[in-house]
């Protein structure tokens, strides 16, 4: 895929246990997210997630992102600032046909943030918000549409080290519960660790590298792979 | 802010050059406020002409701000996300009345609209005047006030972060739902700017309306052009237009620094109660 002059060219096949992604900056794996959730579109290829083809460039098929029921959480969580937290976690219901009433979709928003533990956020507006209450209402919308992937772009970013501990346990639990696809973003090694899934290594464009943590930290196939897990080493 | 800013400053005399230049732009102001007497205010507005003017600016510069707004957002939103090479030169195409003096741009539209211009032969065709009519009021007013609302509009879409429309989109909402649904709502204090901008800046439209429209009580003559035809006359009228416009001028300015002050506060600040949220008892 092409984006101006960068290119992306990737081949990937995952299953329904979350994935690692991770690579310098500029690499472009923030682009790969955008593009599995429709909002660029690649100049050949196909994306497909189960029986669902997203994208495929022979066959004319370009799914729109509101049909590819994604859960994309952007850097920053891409939270509404003109929306208090349960308006911002009910959002995706908005869209449903028939019309959900409104006390139906607050309702259920509320539910979630009570599986979470967080019904004292529900009035507040994000930017009221600490990182780690951000992030954690940004996964409570993303799970609001019941997706069937999730596309986490640095969950953990912007977050001290007491908070980063809590959700990334947080995090790791979620995911490994769900048994569904998920591709996460992630920049800190120990947030890798927590997670215990396949990681997957982007360097301008591509991928270097794959395996699980154990594999990469000992035969590490770039200097990045290297100094990444050369503090994994040192902690463990 | 520090010491050290204040003592480069201290011997420079900068009040010295800028209280001429205050003075300048408040005394015409103070001066419109004391050479009026109520018995001068009250006979100025029962003069025949204070009336229609008022009622015809109102009736254009609102209708003006309409058509601006309708025809404004869509394209000011395509300047915005669009990443074809044509927006910099619709850009500078929209840029151009503003910098236009307003007499050229009322030549420029009689020559558009009027008997011998670009249309004239095919509005012949169907019997339609513009020139002179209350359309070439609101048709000189739209050109000179668009840009300024296109401008802020155009600022304002670009401030929506591009990352809150992805997300929108993936949790099930069209491109026209988003737009109306996130984008409007984040872009509106810097649309609602736009639009009081546009606004004064039709009131106060004088050159491009004189030429394009002409001074006819009634059908053309908005405030700016009474004040024109009345300073001959009556000089009390004249004033009495003036001080209007000069009150509405300063009401809009305030509800343009006031309005996104008391906006931005509101998201801020907010506590409801939960049961109020999902409508239980």
């Amino acid at each position: 895929m092409r984006l101006g002059s960068f290119e992306v060219n990737v081949d990937f096949n995952g299953d329904n246990t979350p994935v690692v992604l991770i690579g310098p900056n500029g690499s472009g794996k923030t682009t790969l997210l955008r593009a599995i959730a429709g909002a660029y579109r690649p100049a050949s290829g196909h994306i497909s997630v189960g029986n669902q083809v997203l994208f495929d460039y022979k066959r004319r098929i370009n799914l729109p992102l509101e049909e590819r029921q994604m859960g994309y959480l952007p850097q920053g969580y891409g939270l509404f600032p003109n929306l208090n937290v349960i308006d911002n976690i009910a959002f995706g219901w908005l869209a449903r046909k028939p019309r959900i009433a409104k006390n139906i979709r607050r309702r259920s928003a509320l539910e979630i943030l009570e599986k979470m533990e967080c019904t004292y956020l529900a009035t507040r507006y994000p930017s009221t918000l600490s990182g780690g209450e951000k992030q954690r209402v940004a996964l409570a919308r993303a799970l609001m549409i019941d997706p069937q992937m999730l596309l986490l772009d640095e969950p953990m970013s912007g977050l001290d080290v007491l908070m980063r501990r809590l959700l990334r346990a947080y995090l790791a639990k979620h995911l490994a519960d769900r048994a569904r696809p998920a591709i996460v973003v992630m920049h800190d090694v120990r947030d890798v660790l927590a997670i215990n899934a396949r990681v997957y290594v982007m360097e301008n464009g591509k991928f270097v590298q794959n395996g699980f943590v154990e594999t990469l930290a000992e035969r590490p196939a770039t200097e990045f792979v290297a100094e990444f897990f050369d503090l994994g080493k040192s902690l463990r | 802010m520090n010491s050290a800013d204040n003592y480069q400053f201290k011997h420079f005399p900068v009040f010295l050059v800028a209280i001429p230049m205050l003075l300048l732009l408040v005394l015409p102001v103070v001066s419109l406020i004391v050479a009026s007497s109520p018995a001068d205010l009250l006979e100025g507005v029962h003069h025949p002409l204070f009336m229609p003017a008022l009622w015809l600016s109102t009736r254009t510069t609102l209708f003006s701000l309409a058509i601006v707004i309708v025809t404004g957002t869509p394209l000011s939103w395509w300047l915005a996300v669009s990443s074809s090479r044509w927006t910099r030169l619709v850009e500078l195409f929209v840029a151009l009345p503003i910098v236009l003096p307003p007499a050229v741009v009322g030549i420029s539209l009689l020559y558009t609209f009027g008997r011998g211009g670009l249309f004239g032969a095919q509005l012949a065709s169907i019997n339609l005047q513009v020139p002179f009519t209350t359309a070439a009021v609101v048709l000189a007013q739209v050109v000179v006030s668009a840009p300024f609302y296109i401008q802020a509009a155009v600022a304002a879409f670009r401030r929506v972060d591009h990352d809150l429309l992805i997300v929108a989109r993936t949790l099930g909402q069209s491109p026209t739902g988003t737009f109306f649904r996130v984008v409007v709502p984040l872009a509106l204090p810097g649309l609602f700017g736009g639009a009081v901008i546009s606004w004064a800046r039709s009131l106060g439209e004088f050159g491009a309306t004189l030429l394009f429209a002409g001074n006819l009580p009634g059908t053309t003559q908005t405030i700016p052009l009474a004040i024109y035809m009345t300073l001959e006359s009556d000089v009390r009228v004249a004033l009495v237009f003036a001080l209007l416009l000069a009150g509405i001028s300063v009401l809009l300015f305030l509800f343009l620094r006031l309005v996104p002050t008391i906006w931005s506060s509101y998201y801020t600040t907010n506590f409801l109660n939960v049961s109020r949220i999902t409508g239980e008892e």
